[in-house]
């Protein structure tokens, strides 16, 4: 996009004017040169955003924004319910709660290096990767309600994992207000065999080191040093999440248009907070969160059992757990007062500062860990939530790199057996059921996270951390 | 082309080009299964109704692909023929495929759902019909 058709409020925050039927600005945070590489759309989908009722503040877009649907994904909106502030279904995205957890493993790089092989086939055979894969765990329709009303806390009341994994999750664990009565059968039914599956597409489990640090005090609040091996799991709400999104877009685009709302796309489709569809998505999405909440709990115990079959002993513990496509009640301060938001996430990471009241004891002075994803075979970050991050956009950050060309064009550019190959010679070793679903997400597919990354650290969204590099990456 | 795909920023476009409204939305559905894996190699051993009603033409279409999203997610189902019969926004239809085999289907990725996103269903002036969408995966 041409810098000269915002406001340059500073060199990593750009102004989308207010116009037509814009209710707030749009402001759109990267560097030039991220600005310069974004789609046209970007900027058109954060004033469709900004138009929507109830906005408050601004239409936000996070340096990693790109092409989405309705929202931009990187697209950030809170909305007040007093205001006749609306929910959307299309803001929230498909993939509910699709987040990464990250685990640290207590092991050093050199105790890793040699026993690598073995513990990527170890991973590969525990954990379900790639379309047509189920998992362990069959639910029946009682157990089903129960992980959608209890999130992670359920999985660890069921054996997976332990209670203090719960304090370093969203909402520990639990996401409060989810009710399994308002979700379809039809979702729950897509969920019976995928408890505890990785999924496919950019969804990954990937065995990490740390790098580089960048703030050494934070670093150490969080447990993290040069040379530490860690574990990031990226998936989401696997078919539940997938069929309540299609079901509530439909429901909603379709209320609208009979209600003559003009909607600028139809995958803004959203419906007042404060409405009898409204409330009945909130409480299907958060149950959706829960089950990716769940999803993620049931890979980490899958994902110790992998490690403690190749190093006896070994002990993962949680350094936290984020989720990108929500839509959640927080309170923040507005016009000189406190006020319960409806704060939309689309491809954005929550990032609370240090002394948030979500946060545990342990990382009350460094503030929320902020896990970006890079792309397979580039680096991964940790930062840290902070103020100006809470004051300016809701205490929001980015998500992970973005796509830089479509899958059929990467499809066509690489070979999965190439991109694997390259990556070995490096010393990544992957895992895939699908070669061709390994060149779609070849690492050049991808924007250069750590652009991304520092976008987001300079505008002070959040603060670099560490940077983390692969070993080992299981792909779905 | 009968059916092809089309780029879009993070997930993938299917387009179904035919002469009628029902061939449009036959051929979008074996883009579709294109996206998963190649088409040849799946047998049409076994069939599977499909009932949809909506508002429009377009909203009939996200319906159709999430159904058969929701066939393939639930019944370990990959589809390759599909006969389609459209009257008055409602769809009846006959997919044919077979149990989803990893080792000799090699499947890239799964579906999650068909979006609003680039959803176009039209007649052309030359008389053909194109029903298109974009889909996540």
């Amino acid at each position: 996009m041409d810098p000269a058709r915002f406001i340059r409020r500073s060199d990593y925050q750009w102004e989308v004017p207010q116009s037509g039927a814009m209710r707030v600005p749009g402001l759109i945070y990267a560097d030039e040169g991220l600005l310069l590489d974004m789609d046209d759309k970007v900027s058109e989908q954060v004033a469709n955003v900004a138009s929507l009722p109830g906005i408050v503040k601004a239409s936000f877009a996070m340096p990693d924004a790109h092409w989405g649907y309705g929202f931009p994904i990187g697209g950030v909106a809170a909305f007040d319910p007093d205001a006749d502030g609306v929910v959307s279904a299309g803001g929230v995205g498909f993939d509910i709660s699709c987040g990464v957890r990250t685990l640290l493993t207590g092991l050093d790089i050199n105790r890793v290096q040699p026993i690598k092989r073995l513990l990527a086939d170890t991973l590969y055979a525990r954990i379900p990767a790639g379309l047509g894969s189920t998992g362990a765990v069959h639910l029946s329709a009682t157990e089903m309600d129960a992980m959608l009303a209890g999130g992670a806390r359920w999985a660890v009341e069921q054996g997976y994992g332990r209670a203090e994994d719960l304090e370093r999750i969203e909402e520990h664990g639990s996401m409060a207000g989810a009710d399994p009565g308002a979700v379809s059968d039809a979702a729950k039914r897509r969920q019976r065999d995928e408890m505890g599956t990785l999924g496919s597409g950019n969804h990954y489990l990937e065995v990490q080191h740390v790098t580089a640090v960048y703030d050494a005090a934070v670093a150490q609040g969080f447990g993290l040093a040069v040379g530490d091996v860690v574990v990031s799991i990226h998936c989401g709400s696997r078919g539940l999440g997938h069929q309540i999104g299609s079901e509530f877009l439909r429901e909603m685009a379709i209320a609208a248009a009979q209600s003559g709302i003009r909607l600028a796309d139809r995958e803004l489709a959203c419906a007042p907070i404060r409405s009898e569809v409204g409330q009945r998505y909130l409480h299907a999405m958060r149950a959706a969160i829960n089950c990716a909440l769940a999803n993620r709990q049931i890979l980490t115990h899958l994902t110790r059992q992998a490690f403690r079959e190749v190093v006896a002993g070994a002990e993962l513990t949680l350094l936290y757990d984020v989720s990108h496509n929500t839509c959640k009640v927080e309170e923040h301060k507005l016009d000189g007062g406190r006020r319960k938001l409806y704060v939309h996430r689309k491809g954005a990471t929550r990032a609370f500062p240090p002394g948030h009241p979500e946060l545990p004891h342990a990382l009350y002075s460094t503030g929320q860990p902020v896990l970006i994803g890079g792309s397979m075979g580039t680096a991964s970050y940790v930062l840290a939530g902070t103020h100006r991050g809470m004051r300016e956009a809701f205490g929001s950050a980015c998500h992970g790199a973005g796509r830089s060309m479509s899958r059929s064009a990467a499809g066509k550019r690489w070979t999965g057996r190439k991109v694997i190959d390259e990556l070995a010679g490096r010393g990544i070793l992957i895992r895939s059921p699908s070669h061709r679903g390994v060149a779609e997400e070849a690492p050049g597919a991808y924007k250069d996270v750590s652009a991304v990354v520092d976008a987001a650290d300079r505008a002070e969204l959040a603060r670099k951390v560490v940077r983390l590099e692969p070993l080992v990456c299981i792909k779905g | 082309m009968p059916w092809e795909h089309f780029a879009h920023g993070a997930d993938i476009g299917v387009r179904g080009i035919g002469a009628s409204l029902n061939e449009s939305f036959e051929q979008a559905a074996l883009a579709l299964t294109e996206v998963i894996c190649p088409l040849e190699g799946i047998d049409a051993r076994e069939s599977v109704q499909i009932r949809c009603e909506a508002p429009d033409a377009e909203v009939l279409f996200t319906d159709w692909l999430n159904a058969l999203i929701y066939e393939m997610s639930t019944r370990n189902l990959l589809f390759s023929r599909f006969a389609v019969d459209i009257r008055d926004y409602r769809l009846t239809a006959t997919a044919w495929g077979e149990a989803l085999d990893r080792e000799r289907h090699h499947p890239t990725v799964e579906v999650k759902a068909a979006t609003y996103t680039a959803l176009l269903v039209t007649q052309r002036d030359d008389g053909s019909w194109i029903a298109q969408c974009v889909v996540d995966v």
